[in-house]
């Protein structure tokens, strides 16, 4: 744990002195401002499905672009063999990689919080939706960091990493609609593994329990295939 | 599950491909508890794939390693605790401070968290970074990122320190100061050095394997070492005198080989455990010829190999 929370510190730090993470952080509210700012939801409904509807799709993106120098920049720089040679487990590098990335995604949801405070503002919000909302960007945020993070284990090209990433959450979020027009009970199987088919009814203000875990489960379960994948390098 | 505590570093049998590509092939050796061994070898020889399979960041295709008397591979976290390491290019994060570095190394290497701050004042006084502590590290030169380096290898204070080539590519003011530093802590420390430079291996081993297209063809002490290398000194010469006449009363002097003449300086071959620069100073001044310049040709890395490859079963 530890040596977890050393790495998640190191990494973390890392990005507040990048100017890629501003960047990415600021291409992120504007495009949930301008977004949040035309929906009709936002007036009628004193809502945030504005800003959740693309800021959904964009954390995939956002996911992406963090994650892909996590591991592919120190196996380029050679940085990896000095992480790697210290007394410390693979699964705690991975861990803490991980929670250093989903710092930074949580000070980024932080920032949004002006969002609903504005509402607050000039009206009435349903406080019950807008909770849900967040934890559903912030579950599917943390898996789209592990995804992240298990491509960017696999290679030491931070593009390459960026568009493996890009494409396994692509094909996760899109599966559901392909889903639509598949025969019904192979649909079923399709929707309940795509990332966007749970979002809704987290935006609606449900808690989902089935969704809770099938954000969690694919976390776990990239987190997992990032620690193989490390492992596998020692062998290579 | 500790084995053997007087071998620090044992190393059985070890053999590593690289896909189909033979990097090492069937080495053993043991370094003693406080040695300082050299392990000597031109480019490709297999160093670095060597020191990174004892440092555990690759796994040995076959055969076993031991380091402070734990299996890299089984107990390979507490191997590692009692390991400094210097890897081949020192990488290191352009974006944290040298302290900052330091800082993250203590941990992540285990040091117990209330020495941390004494210990980094303590290491930047031993690599000389005292003015350089707040400094990004992109922007040091390469030979104060090498000190960083080395004082990241020892912050936790190993037992072993495996050092892939420390002095390649700073000047030599920075390399004299590495291999003094090398030499301190060789006083206290297990200590492997890999090198591809035969006077660095005598300047600060007491020992030396010398390892090539990934096999040990000599391991030995320096002692013997150096007498092998100036078993067959060669002399270079620069005479005023007839040359021919010169060259040929050289080829008299006992202990002479073989004497060759070219760019106006003579090339003299002396056969095994003879010194003979005395004997020709004083054939010189006989015969009224004046002696403008006298050095030793160091044996070259190559030379020694080809020694050892064609008539060297000598000191295995
Ligand atoms: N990651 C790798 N993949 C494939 N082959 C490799 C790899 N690393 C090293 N090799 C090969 O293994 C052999 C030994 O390389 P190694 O780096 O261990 O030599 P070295 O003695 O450290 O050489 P140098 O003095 O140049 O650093 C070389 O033929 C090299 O091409
Ligand atoms: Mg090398």
């Amino acid at each position: 744990m530890k040596n977890t929370t050393t790495i998640a510190l190191r990494e973390f730090k890392s990005y507040l002195a990048s100017p890629m993470a501003y960047v990415v952080t600021g291409i992120f509210l504007v495009l949930t401002g301008f977004f949040f700012s035309i929906s009709s939801d936002t007036y009628y409904e004193t809502s945030i499905r504005g800003f959740l509807g693309i800021g959904s799709i964009l954390l995939l993106l956002l996911a992406s672009v963090l994650t892909m120098r996590l591991l592919a920049e120190e196996r380029k720089m050679g940085t990896l063999e000095l992480l790697l040679t210290a007394p410390v487990r693979d699964s705690e590098v991975i861990a803490g990689k991980f929670l250093g990335s989903l710092g930074m995604l949580t000070a980024m949801l932080v920032l949004t919080f002006y969002y609903p405070l504005l509402l607050m503002w000039f009206g009435d919000p349903d406080w019950g939706p807008i909770a849900t909302g967040y934890l559903g960007l912030f579950l599917l945020g943390g898996a789209s960091l592990a995804v992240g993070l298990f491509a960017s284990s696999l290679t030491s090209n931070q593009l390459v990493a960026a568009v493996v990433a890009g494409g396994i959450l692509g094909a996760l979020w899109f599966a559901g609609a392909a889903a639509d027009l598949l025969p019904e009970a192979l649909g079923e199987v399709i929707n309940y593994v795509s990332l966007s088919y749970h979002f809704p009814d987290f935006m609606r203000g449900m808690i989902d329990t089935r969704g809770i875990i099938y954000y969690l489960s694919i976390t776990v379960l990239f987190l997992f295939l990032a620690i193989r994948s490390l492992e596998n390098s020692r062998w290579s | 599950m500790k084995v053997g505590t007087r071998e620090v570093i044992r190393v059985e049998n070890l053999t590593k491909y690289y896909g189909k590509r033979l990097a090492v092939d069937n080495i053993s050796f043991n370094v003693e508890r406080g040695e300082v061994v050299g392990f000597l070898g031109p480019n490709a020889a297999g160093k670095t794939t060597t020191m990174r399979i004892l440092t555990g960041f690759l796994a040995p295709t076959r055969g076993d390693v031991w380091v402070a008397g734990y299996n890299i591979i089984s107990h390979s976290l507490e191997a590692r605790q009692h390991i400094g390491y210097f890897p081949e290019a020192m990488p290191l994060y352009r974006d944290m401070t040298v302290r900052s570095y330091l800082d993250f190394s203590s941990r992540l290497r285990g040091l117990d968290k209330n020495r941390i701050k004494t210990r980094i004042e303590e290491v930047v006084d031993i690599c000389h970074l005292e003015e350089y502590i707040d400094v990004l590290i992109g922007k040091l030169s390469k030979g104060f990122r090498q000190r960083v380096g080395v004082a990241q290898a020892i912050i936790h204070e190993p037992e072993v320190l495996i050092l892939d080539e420390p002095t390649i590519g700073i000047d030599p003011i920075q390399v004299a100061m590495t291999r003094q530093l090398i030499k301190e802590l060789g006083k206290e420390r297990t200590i492997l050095l890999s090198t591809h430079i035969l006077s660095e291996v005598s300047m600060t081993c007491e020992r030396v394997i010398i390892i090539n297209e990934g096999r040990i063809v000599a391991e030995d002490r320096i002692e013997n070492l150096s007498s092998l290398i100036s078993g067959s000194k060669r002399i270079r010469l620069e005479v005023e005198g007839p040359s021919g006449k010169v060259a040929e009363r050289l080829r008299q002097i006992e202990g002479i080989l073989q004497v060759s003449y070219e760019d106006s300086h003579y090339i003299v071959e002396c056969s095994a455990g003879q010194d003979p620069r005395g004997k020709i100073m004083e054939t010189i001044v006989q015969g009224g010829w004046t002696l403008l310049s006298l050095e030793s040709i160091e044996m070259s890395l190559e030379d020694i190999f080809l020694k050892l490859t064609t008539e060297g079963e000598t000191s295995q």
